[in-house]
């Protein structure tokens, strides 16, 4: 049978006022990585513990395998899980930790020492397996909370923050160990975190969240191709998408003294956000596309790169900051002026107020 | 804010040299003789000949010892009984102390209750009582149970004057007890009860052991409730015993079996604590989340 989980409108309210999940509804196939992510107190942990059964939804059901699971105990949902401090039983050893969900489920002796056998195969724990969770390092600790939840072969798995506790190097480390070890999983799988960086690298699907609400659910690429929103836009991708609030009319932006076409079709206001990621921003060679000048006062070695910040003007005076991510060495003071050019192709237009994408060309759907 | 030059560091290095090597040991010294002196008098009383404890001037360290005056508390006494009957008295009200102070504690940790202050306020208004006053009352309310000559008649009052303190420290370490271990264990499959008594009373036992401790010394060494509720030779506690020690007349203090009997009612007290210091120390290294 498919493997799949299915959110129907789920929400989760404390208080009248405090909402954390607001009407989310999203699923994931058999095969899929779906991430959550968002800021802190966006509701990413609270969706986790409500598809867990941790905590019970104010309304909204949860379905697993086509199943509603929403008034199931934890232990009856066939879930395992990944916590963000490993919670590894510490009293137990790693063999221990590792056969506790299979001998609550009866499985026969034989049966889990096999499977511990071979997931302790998978992730070279088995020097480990006498060890009590206090003779190991950050990085095992992690690995036996992974084989925890694999030995398991449930019908989804949970991941909140797993990497959240590890040291830059080991985590880019893991990350690629992860990618590989649940990839060869069927089950959904669904991993929570507010890195964007294991977002993009991880999922086959992202869902970005703000305020309880769900603003955007796609591909990483579309994500970062096309956000849906400003905020999105502004929360995936480092350094941060430059947001210029420039005045319009009908088919134009008005950028200092630089007119740059909008998108046709669309009606706008009087003002709109325009969007552009440093990345994108590149030295005017005198290309046909909207150039702008600015004042250079920072320049940010990034090793790769230079990340260079500019002031430029708008039609009002007002000065606007903007970053590029330009060669390293490309010679300019504090003080110096830099030409700016902006791709067309590469700008993004939100609506002043919701932060809505303004957009002819409608994002590529999602597989 | 002041700069500090460099050598102004350096001469300062001395003084401190000699502030660590000198000073500290001393300071450590005198404070450790002013606690164990009324301690270590009794121990040395304890070991003395009759002329030494009387001899004018104090024979401060005998040079003569006997054990005279610990055979009589044995021999002329039952004191072999009183340390029975306080260990009984102790034991039984701390366990219960613990069994029911533990799941109250628990529950007032974990769950979200309504009135939960109210009703932390009114257990710790508890701990502010001072038991001399409840003492007369407890004494009608034993006399109409007919507690009276009763172990209950301790363990029950000694129960309920300990409980107070159980709640809240055992609370307080619910509380840094990481949570995601219990759902960590609700998603493995275990029923409430099974992940109370195998996941999370395993990381108790410190916590336990160190309150209950603590329960154990205030009933061990509880001397009102046990001289009024108790009459009867063969149940009375080692303090109430202790006290009650005379000499032939009424004018002849036997310090030695005083000393003696001191030191015997202490002896289970270090005991217990010494053995269970490892435990304590143990279980708070235990490495349950990230390190």
């Amino acid at each position: 049978m498919d493997r799949k989980l299915e959110l129907i409108d789920l929400k989760k309210a404390y208080t009248p006022k405090v909402v954390p999940v607001k009407n989310i509804s999203l699923d994931v196939q058999q095969g899929e990585f779906l991430t959550l992510l968002g800021p802190s107190g966006c509701g990413k942990s609270t969706i986790l513990r409500l598809i867990a059964g941790l905590e019970q939804p104010t309304s909204g059901r949860v379905m697993i395998n086509g199943r509603d699971v929403s008034r199931l105990s934890p232990g009856d949902r066939n879930i395992a899980m990944v916590f963000q401090s490993y919670a590894l039983y510490p009293h137990m050893t790693v063999y221990e930790n590792i056969a506790s969900g299979l001998k609550l489920r009866k499985t026969p002796h034989a049966e889990i020492k096999d499977r511990i056998r071979e997931v302790a195969d998978f992730l070279g724990l088995h020097e480990l397996m006498d060890r009590k969770p206090s003779q190991l390092s950050g990085g095992q600790r992690q690995r036996v909370a992974v084989a925890r939840a694999l030995v398991r072969r449930p019908d989804l798995f949970l991941l909140d923050e797993p990497l959240s506790n590890l040291d830059a190097l080991l985590r880019e480390h893991v990350r690629a160990e992860l990618k590989q070890l649940f990839g060869s999983q069927n089950a959904p799988i669904v991993y929570v975190t507010h890195d964007q960086t294991e977002a993009m690298t991880l999922s086959t699907k992202v869902a970005v969240l703000n305020n309880g609400y769900l603003q955007q659910l796609d591909r990483p690429d579309v994500i970062y191709s096309h956000p849906a929103t400003q905020f999105v836009a502004g929360f995936i991708g480092s350094p941060q998408m430059n947001f210029l609030q420039v005045p319009c009319d009908d088919g134009n932006a008005y950028v200092g003294a630089t007119i740059i076409p909008l998108p046709k079709g669309s009606t706008t206001p009087k003002s709109i956000v325009l969007g552009i990621r440093p990345e994108h921003v590149h030295l005017a060679q005198g290309q046909n596309e909207p150039i702008l000048k600015g004042e250079v006062f920072l320049t940010e070695n990034l090793g790769m790169h230079d990340l260079v910040s500019a002031r430029i003007a708008n039609a009002t005076g007002e000065a606007m900051n903007v970053r590029a991510i330009l060669p390293v060495h490309s010679g300019f003071r504090n003080g110096s002026t830099a030409g700016l050019a902006f791709p067309i192709e590469q700008i993004h237009w939100f609506d002043t107020t919701t932060g809505d994408r303004i957009s002819n060309n409608p994002s590529p759907m999602m597989a | 804010m002041t700069t500090v030059f460099p050598d102004a560091i350096i001469s300062k290095k001395p003084r401190a040299k000699i502030g660590r090597k000198i000073v500290l040991p001393m300071a450590i010294a005198l404070t450790v003789i002013f606690c164990l002196a009324p301690i270590l008098w009794q121990l040395l009383t304890s070991v003395k000949l009759n002329a030494d404890i009387a001899a004018i001037p104090n024979v401060y360290f005998p040079t003569r010892y006997t054990l005279d005056h610990y055979r009589e508390l044995f021999q002329r006494r039952p004191f072999l009984n009183y340390i029975l009957n306080s260990a009984i008295v102790s034991f039984a009200s701390t366990l219960l102390a613990l069994g029911v102070g533990a799941p109250a504690a628990y529950a007032l940790a974990r769950l979200r209750l309504q009135g939960e202050r109210w009703i932390l306020a009114a257990v710790l208004i508890v701990t502010l009582f001072p038991p001399i006053l409840l003492f007369l009352g407890l004494l009608e309310v034993v006399r109409y149970l007919q507690l009276g000559n009763n172990y209950l008649a301790l363990i029950i009052p000694y129960t309920a004057i300990n409980l107070p303190l159980t709640i809240l420290v055992m609370r307080s370490f619910f509380q840094q007890l990481p949570k995601d271990l219990e759902d960590a264990a609700k998603v493995d499959g275990y029923s409430t009860p099974r992940m109370l008594l195998e996941i999370v009373l395993p990381m108790t036992i410190p916590a336990l052991v160190t309150t209950g401790i603590l329960t154990f010394i205030s009933a061990w060494n509880e001397f009102i409730f046990a001289l009024t509720f108790i009459t009867r030779e063969d149940m009375k506690t080692v303090p109430v015993a202790g006290a009650q020690l005379g000499g032939a007349s009424p004018f002849e203090i036997p310090y030695g079996p005083l000393a003696a009997a001191t030191v015997l009612g202490t002896i289970p007290l270090v005991l217990l604590v010494l053995f269970f210091q490892r435990r304590i120390v143990q279980g708070l290294t235990a490495g349950a989340v990230k390190g």
